[in-house]
């Protein structure tokens, strides 16, 4: 027998019986609840259901109306926070665009007025140059010129205060829990689990909470900011920290450096560059959240691409969108660049020899600020000159529309009726109970009991929060999605890997891609396909593609050389370099590709709820609206489960597929 | 050289794994055997070693023969398992960490085989660390730094950070990093392995001249044997974390205690190994071509006395000991002693 067929193992039979098993139930589901006349079997008893919404909902109430902790509120604690974070961001906001004043409304009396434009473009400018040179000077200056000229400022600036006010909190804050963990195995162990739920619960999910917490308003969205950004500089912190030499620290020690001393001025210095690259991504995810936050009230970039939508303002959802994009390349490239500064020699000489850029800038600010008072045009932009696009953009996407839309709508038909429907029809109808021990089972089978029965437990929650058919929908988008970016990504990997000029075009443009805040995915999107699970789909593969891409080419470019010229010198053809080399050897990086792409899928996903899809992303939303924080948090706890297990399911293949090739 | 131990080693264990201070309570001397068994990694086993003030003491063994271990034990960057150091008259185990920051800010300095010099801090300021540390003014810590690099080779490169200069130069800055606390104990972890071999024999010159200006007392790690018989005073020889022999190179060269000292003493060249005192005869000659140190070795006089027709006479504190002859000097060369 095994002579007959030697591919045929263990492992191959296990997969095949639990697909054919679980597409059998699929199928007959309905058929078997008629025939046996057992609802449960598609539909978990709702009297069963756990009460979560209920606790969760009066938790919240007993926190904010009678929680007592001896000397202060539960509420006083909130306002304390509240007053921590509205007070810088209101000095900012004074500072970029109010003006300072004193008393209100009509009585209002102008202290002094907002920074100008033109000492604002300075001052990014100057950061440019500092971080770099003039060519980042330039780009930084001319994007934020970009935003003057097209009309966008005001809403830039309220963006930019956000972004100013919670990416110093998010960073220090995530240094600091970071260094705690360092020092702390303990704290380390038990902040592990908090980050993965931080870095998993959909924000919609918080949102609700907070806006119990802290009402409805920028202190809210700044909070939730906060707590959707820190997590990366927290790991990022944890990791820089472990990566600095044993003999640095060594050296340290034998220098008779105290414990703080080791702290500040041997491990941090040491670490800057990659404590940076975690800075770099909490200022953009900070963007991004700050985008996305818009909707409870605080303003910026976000609401107007949001409003525009609303209005079917296509021209001026575009417009606001771009504004959007290039924010995001300016503070991205600024900020990258200060994870590669070089250390430079101080100068010597008086304060304006030895400070030349800052002297620069405060000179250009004062002027401007004295400038402002008489010639409107230094302090404000002149709306006369702003250009608009806004209805270029609307005619070209009515020209789109109006010449490709049987296209489209046809591409969108095909792939609706050969690939969605089915795949959500055959998710649809798995029964929750054996969709529980099927999801069990295959952890079991990556990863051992352990992984399989926290996979099945976690499945049982979703199912018995009543959320099963909406984690159905949410798993079948999400994997739809997540395969389609794959094949996507994964060849387009491999084309950057094996032809460097391509690899340039491709990588820089995937970088690019994953500097867009989430939200921005949305805008074409939508006014090509309008809304619906298609649209959704495309979006998320926007979103989750570069992963993809920059895993599998940066797994093949890793290939040790000495293994390709083992293969060239055995006579391999290029293509059996690439199959037979390459790909096995790189298939650990592409697992890991896999693994963000698809946690990248599932924080889209909800972000897509916006555009009609009927999933947890909803159910999230919904929540949102309905400001029923316990029904927001279950359904935000399940999205976060299936995070999880998608997680540990994938990182465990990709460990046995190292464990296999002895990396 | 005095004779007085600056750093008493007794009897140190390092052990890793679970059960290690388990098994070291219930048998205080475990063989390889029964560490295997109780799944435990023996780094250093029962060390005893002696370090004599103003000595060059080098450890030598191969990569995983717990000599790294050893030397971490001895300034307690590793915390032995059981076992008694004392350094300089006082228990360096039972140090409380700020007696041991003290310990460390004045009287120890290390050099480390990655140079482990701060990034982001130039030559100055990397040299000058130390004593940042226990908060000296600027003034007086650049001074005292600018020296040390001047002492180095490296003056004129002050402001460059490690990034900008080559290995060797980046272990010179290490070395004036260690140098400017003005410690009484150096420990050296395999400074010169990073190196190419040209390099390495140049800064192996420049640390024999600094040592004859500072006198200091050297613990000295090496997984290279030459390195070792070209810089010791005495050598600890380690395999498996157990100490195998402890010696002068000398000593190493002509009675290897076990087969594996005698692995590596083989084909040491003995001429650069044996001093004049050590092949000398009586004196028995009426007249003599010259005068060598008795603690010369053969490679240096070699010439000198094969050259030569008569004897030459082997000097110490300004007597003569006993006469060396040409034959007695090709015996050496040749390999017959």
């Amino acid at each position: 027998m095994s002579r007959v067929m030697p591919y045929i193992t263990r492992n191959t039979v296990f997969w095949v019986v639990l697909f054919a098993l679980t597409w059998l139930l699929s199928r007959n589901s309905f058929a078997l609840y008629k025939a046996l006349d057992a609802r449960w079997i598609i539909r978990f008893p709702k009297k069963y259901e756990l009460p979560l919404e209920g606790w969760i909902s009066t938790f919240l109430d007993w926190l904010v109306n009678t929680a007592n902790f001896w000397l202060f509120t539960f509420r006083d604690l909130t306002r304390a926070i509240a007053v921590v974070i509205e007070v810088p961001y209101q000095v900012l906001r004074n500072l970029l665009i109010e003006g300072f004043q004193t008393g209100l409304g009509e009585q209002a009396v102008q202290l002094a007025p907002s920074m100008s434009w033109i000492a604002v473009i300075a001052v990014v400018v100057a950061v440019g140059h500092y971080a770099r040179n003039w060519a980042l000077a330039g780009l930084v200056g001319l994007c934020f010129l970009y935003l003057a000229v097209f009309g966008q400022w005001e809403s830039a600036m309220i963006t930019l205060a956000s972004v100013l006010v919670a990416v110093p909190i998010g960073a220090v804050g995530g240094l600091a829990l970071g260094i705690l963990a360092y020092r702390m195995p303990w704290f380390d162990r038990a902040l592990r689990p908090v980050l993965d739920l931080m870095q998993t619960v959909p924000v919609f999910a918080y949102l609700v909470p907070i806006l119990i917490l802290f009402g409805f308003g920028p202190v809210s969205a700044l909070v939730a900011t906060i707590i959707y950004a820190m997590p990366p500089m927290v790991r990022v912190t944890i990791l820089a920290l472990r990566a600095v030499p044993a003999e640095i620290v060594e050296a340290g020690r034998m220098a008779g450096c105290t414990a703080r001393q080791i702290t500040w001025k041997v491990l941090v210095p040491s670490a800057t560059p990659t404590l940076m690259v975690g800075v770099n991504q909490v200022i953009m995810l900070t963007l991004n959240m700050v985008i996305i936050a818009s909707m409870i009230g605080a303003g910026g970039l976000g609401f107007d691409v949001l409003s525009s939508l609303r209005r079917l303002d296509i021209g001026g959802g575009i417009e606001a969108g771009l504004a959007i994009v290039v924010m995001a390349i300016a503070l991205d490239r600024a900020s990258q660049a200060f994870s590669e500064r070089k250390y430079s020699e101080p100068r010597s000489g008086n304060v304006l020899q030895r400070h030349p850029w800052s002297g620069t800038v405060v000179l250009v600010v004062l002027g401007t600020f004295i400038l402002g008072r008489f010639v409107p045009a230094v302090q404000t932009y002149p709306e006369a000159l702003t250009i608009t696009t806004s209805p270029f953009w609307s005619a070209a996407m009515e020209w789109v529309n109006v010449n490709f839309f049987d296209t489209f709508e046809a591409i969108k038909t095909v792939l609706l009726k050969g690939l969605l429907l089915p795949v959500k029809k055959f998710f649809a109808g798995i029964p929750w109970g054996w969709g529980i021990i099927a999801v069990g089972l295959i952890a079991w089978r990556v990863n051992g009991w352990r992984l399989g029965v926290m996979a099945a437990l976690l499945m049982a929650f979703i199912a018995a929060s009543g959320l099963w058919a909406k984690a159905m929908v949410t798993i079948y988008l999400c994997g739809v999605s997540v395969l389609l970016a794959t094949l996507i990504g994964i060849p387009l990997g491999i084309w950057a890997a094996e032809r460097p000029r391509a690899g340039r075009v491709i990588l820089g443009l995937m970088d690019t891609l994953q500097t867009l805040p989430s939200f921005v995915y949305l805008i074409p999107v939508v006014m090509l396909f309008r809304v619906g699970d298609f649209s959704a789909m495309i979006a998320v593969i926007l979103y989750a593609l570069a992963p993809a891409v920059r895993y599998a080419a940066h797994g093949l470019r890793e290939v040790p050389e000495q293994l390709v010229e083992a293969g060239q010198m055995a006579g391999c053809t290029p293509g059996q370099l690439l199959w037979r080399v390459k790909l096995p050897l790189a298939t650990p990086q592409i697992l890991l590709g896999l693994n963000q792409t698809i946690m990248l899928a599932l924080s889209m996903l909800v972000i897509t709820a916006l555009v009609g899809t009927r999933d947890l992303g909803q159910e999230v939303y919904i929540a949102l609206t309905k400001a029923n924080a316990g029904q927001g948090i279950v359904a935000g706890l399940s999205v976060a489960f299936i995070a999880i297990i998608a997680d540990r399911i994938v990182n465990a293949l990709a460990e046995g597929q190292k464990r296999r090739l002895g990396i | 050289m005095s004779t007085s131990v600056i750093l008493d080693c007794r009897n140190v264990w390092k052990l890793y794994g679970a059960q290690a201070e388990s098994l070291l309570a219930q048998n205080p001397a475990p063989d390889a055997e029964m560490l295997k068994e109780a799944g435990v990694i023996g780094a250093v086993r029962a060390a005893n070693v002696q370090i004599l003030k103003g000595e060059i003491f080098v450890i030598m063994g191969l990569s995983g023969s717990g000599k790294s271990t050893l030397v971490r034990c001895l300034s307690r960057l590793v915390e032995p398992t059981a076992g008694e150091i004392e350094f300089d008259g006082q228990d360096l185990l039972r140090a409380t960490d700020a007696e041991l920051i003290e310990i460390r800010r004045k009287k120890m300095g290390m050099v480390f085989q990655q140079f482990a010099l701060m990034p982001h801090l130039t030559v100055l300021e990397n040299a000058a660390f130390p004593l940042e540390v226990q908060g000296v003014d600027r003034a007086t810590r650049e001074t005292r730094a600018r020296e040390m690099v001047e002492l180095v080779g490296l003056k004129g490169r002050e402001g460059y950070h490690p990034r900008e200069l080559s290995g060797g130069q980046q272990q010179r800055v290490g070395i004036a990093r260690s140098l400017v606390v003005e410690p009484d104990l150096w420990f050296l972890d395999e400074p010169f392995s990073a190196l190419d071999p040209l390099i390495r024999r140049e800064m192996q010159d420049e640390f024999l001249r600094l040592q004859s200006m500072l006198k200091k007392t050297i613990v000295f790690i090496t997984h290279d044997f030459d390195e070792a018989i070209r810089l010791a005073d005495r050598i600890a020889v380690m395999k498996d974390g157990v100490i195998e022999q402890v010696a002068t190179p000398e000593e190493l060269v002509r009675n290897p205690a076990t087969d594996y000292v005698a692995e590596f003493t083989r084909h040491v060249a003995r001429a650069k190994v044996f001093r004049a005192r050590s092949v000398m005869e009586p004196l028995t000659a009426d007249s003599f071509a010259g005068e060598v140190a008795h603690d010369a070795t053969i490679e240096d006089i070699a010439a000198q006395v094969e050259g030569a027709d008569a004897p030459f006479r082997v000097m110490r504190d300004g007597a003569a000991v006993g006469q060396i002859t040409a034959r007695a000097v090709i015996d050496v060369l040749v390999g017959r002693v």
